[in-house]
């Protein structure tokens, strides 16, 4: 059963399988075209996979967005070291829910996309980094991978094709930071996860010190659709400079929340009004976050003619990022929704840099206050000033994260800090109680 | 330490999993699994798992503190943990935090006096789209409304 009905406006093809009799098995999986985007890559030199991936304009799903075809060219083929393929399956960002839905219902796909990663920079060993409390999911993929062994899709020799394959799951242990790529592998290793200082990038010094191509679960999962079909067909479904569709995790405040795959380039008041059904009890819209809580909001008016591609809300000052879209209506109290978002990345800091491990703190105690009722006019602007010296001033980007939220909603939304102040009580406590679905 | 012969088959395919010389990777998937079966991650498991992937307790031990999910001391034989980051927030996910703490009488990571119940605020579990979410061990219940949460919890204090 799946979480949430489909809608018709969905373009389903990573997502194809999902609600299919036993979708999540080798038999149906075989049944629908499965490992025959492998059968293909493996007659294919490693640069026309690569090409492919170029072409199909294919960027990274796990809020970065960087070129999937130009991250694994970097990886140094010729080097003697083994080559190690792993998947970032640690989904933590706020808002986001979809990885989980990928490997839930389509194990294989994910399986079949590291195998072509491994044809494609010569990766004969893999690891899916599974955040903890996915548990289930280790038992899901744990069973699609030993059926794989068991059907010749992994192991020595696949399907004799002379090509060798292992790949495992790890569980991570709880902690959003272990999504960034560098603390991850150190994670995998078997350390705390606090960052690596970079370059060199995971592409030359990756898992175990070696080359390695680290990529989100959906990205993984787009590849076998566009080795089948190619790079032009999934191109051609997004906009010129992304290609394909987004599982988009629409949250909040619409009637029908879940996730949809939609193309790249779709309009966002239809994601909300036609996908989502409209805003809960016909209120209005007051913020948006495009895709997860580390990109800062949109407020509704800059909602308006926007798309959910990377261009789209990079002109307006906010990221695609991982899909995790929030939708917050007018009786959505806005100092506090920072005040959630900052005490998650004041808890979730490593404590590495002191910006990021301060700032979140301060950030947090102020908001705090702020929402009981206890700031000063002056606490406004040292929250948007604290939040700008984070910037670009730490290891890794949670500090961006941390404070890019909160310097939009600060600046979008002063005038509900000032409406916090001397000492009144919030102005949304008792505004439109909510009502459960 | 004796484990069942299970979590003992995983362990052994665990260190066969990393690269030679680089055990220390089954390190936190070892402590995840023991601590289901035993419980919490005890003095005694941190220096089995020490011995077994090659390098010091206090090693281990180091690596503990860092991860929010291994716990130095039992939790309730069902550990209600409820989400009340951004998207359950929305759908009143605090409301239902309020409610756990004040039926029970405990909070954040605390346990019944019977041991049965704990409770922990938990950041974002990826189910925001089917919000307020919480899960039970490592169960997810969506949608979750303040009768279900309600009778849920008079459930679990009776459950076997
Ligand atoms: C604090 C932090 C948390 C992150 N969490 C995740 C995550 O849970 N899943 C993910 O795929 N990427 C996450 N990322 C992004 C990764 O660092 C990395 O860019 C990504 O996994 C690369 O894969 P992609 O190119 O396929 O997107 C996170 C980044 C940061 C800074
Ligand atoms: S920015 Fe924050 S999370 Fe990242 S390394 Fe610095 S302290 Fe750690
Ligand atoms: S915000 Fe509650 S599950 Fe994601």
């Amino acid at each position: 059963m799946l979480y949430n009905e489909p809608s018709p406006l969905e373009t389903r093809i990573l997502s194809r399988r999902f609600g299919l009799p036993d979708s999540a098995s080798i038999d149906t999986y075989l049944r629908t075209d499965g490992y025959k985007a492998f059968l293909k890559a493996s007659g294919m030199t490693p640069e026309q996979i690569i090409e492919e991936l170029k072409i199909s304009n294919l960027r990274g799903r796990g809020g970065a967005g960087f070129p999937t075809g130009m991250k694994w060219s970097f990886v140094p083929r010729q080097s003697p070291k083994p080559k190690y393929i792993v998947v970032n399956a640690d989904e933590s960002e706020p808002g986001t829910c979809k990885d989980r839905v990928l490997m839930e219902y389509d194990p294989h796909q994910l399986i079949e996309g590291c195998l072509i990663a491994g044809l494609a920079v010569d990766a004969h060993k893999g690891w899916i980094y599974i955040r903890g409390e996915y548990r289930y999911l280790i038992e899901v993929m744990d069973k699609a991978l030993a059926e794989a062994y068991e059907k010749g899709w992994l192991g020595k020799n696949i399907q004799g094709t002379g090509f060798d394959f292992d790949l495992y799951t790890h569980t991570g242990a709880g902690a959003y930071e272990c999504g960034e790529e560098s603390a991850l592998l150190e994670s995998l290793e078997g350390k705390r996860g606090v960052p690596r200082i970079r370059p060199p990038f995971p592409a030359v010094v990756g898992a175990f010190q070696c080359p390695t191509v680290l990529n989100n679960v959906e990205t993984f999962c787009a590849v076998p659709p566009i080795i089948l079909n190619g790079g032009k067909a999934f191109a051609d479904l997004g906009v010129p400079k992304a290609g394909g569709t987004k599982l988009t995790c629409l949250t909040g405040h619409v009637n029908r929340p879940g996730v949809y795959e939609l193309r790249l380039g779709f309009p966002v008041m239809q994601m909300i009004e036609e996908v989502g059904g409209g805003m809960r009890n016909g209120k209005k819209l007051k913020a948006f976050i495009p895709g997860g809580s580390s990109c800062p909001l949109l407020n509704a008016a800059e909602c308006e003619g926007a798309t959910m591609d990377y261009d789209s809300m990079a002109a307006r000052k906010s990221m695609l990022g991982s899909g995790g879209v929030v939708v917050m209506d007018e009786d959505t109290c806005m100092v506090k929704a920072a005040l959630r978002i900052m005490r998650f990345y004041a808890h979730e800091s490593c404590g590495w840099c002191i910006p990021c491990r301060e700032g979140t703190t301060w950030l947090r105690k102020i908001l705090i206050r702020f929402h009981e009722g206890g700031g000063v006019r002056s606490d406004i602007d040292l929250m948007a000033d604290i939040s700008k010296n984070m910037l670009g001033r730490t290891f890794c980007p949670l500090g961006d994260a941390a404070a890019l939220p909160t310097i939009s909603i600060v600046e979008k939304f002063r005038e509900e800090f000032e409406d916090h102040l001397n000492g009144k009580p919030c102005p949304f406590e008792h505004a439109g109680q909510m009502v459960m679905a | 330490m004796t484990f069942s012969p299970e979590l003992e088959a995983r362990f052994e395919k665990l260190l066969r999993t990393y690269p030679p010389g680089r055990e220390r990777g089954a390190m936190i998937p070892m402590l995840m699994y023991a601590q289901d079966e035993v419980g919490s991650v005890s003095q005694e498991l941190i220096e089995e798992v020490a011995r077994r992937v090659g390098v010091t307790p206090l090693q281990v031990q180091e690596v503990i503190s860092y991860y929010s999910m291994l716990h130095p001391t039992p939790m309730g034989k069902y550990h209600v943990q409820i989400c009340t980051n951004i998207s359950c927030l929305l759908w009143d996910g605090d409301k239902l935090w309020e409610q756990a703490c004040k039926k029970l009488g405990i909070g954040h990571k605390e346990v019944t006096p019977d041991g049965r119940i704990s409770l922990e605020e938990v950041e974002c579990i990826g189910a925001c789209s089917w919000a307020p979410a919480i899960q039970v061990n490592y169960d997810f219940h969506h949608f979750v409304t303040p009768e279900q949460l309600d009778r849920l919890l008079d459930s679990l204090g009776k459950k076997q």
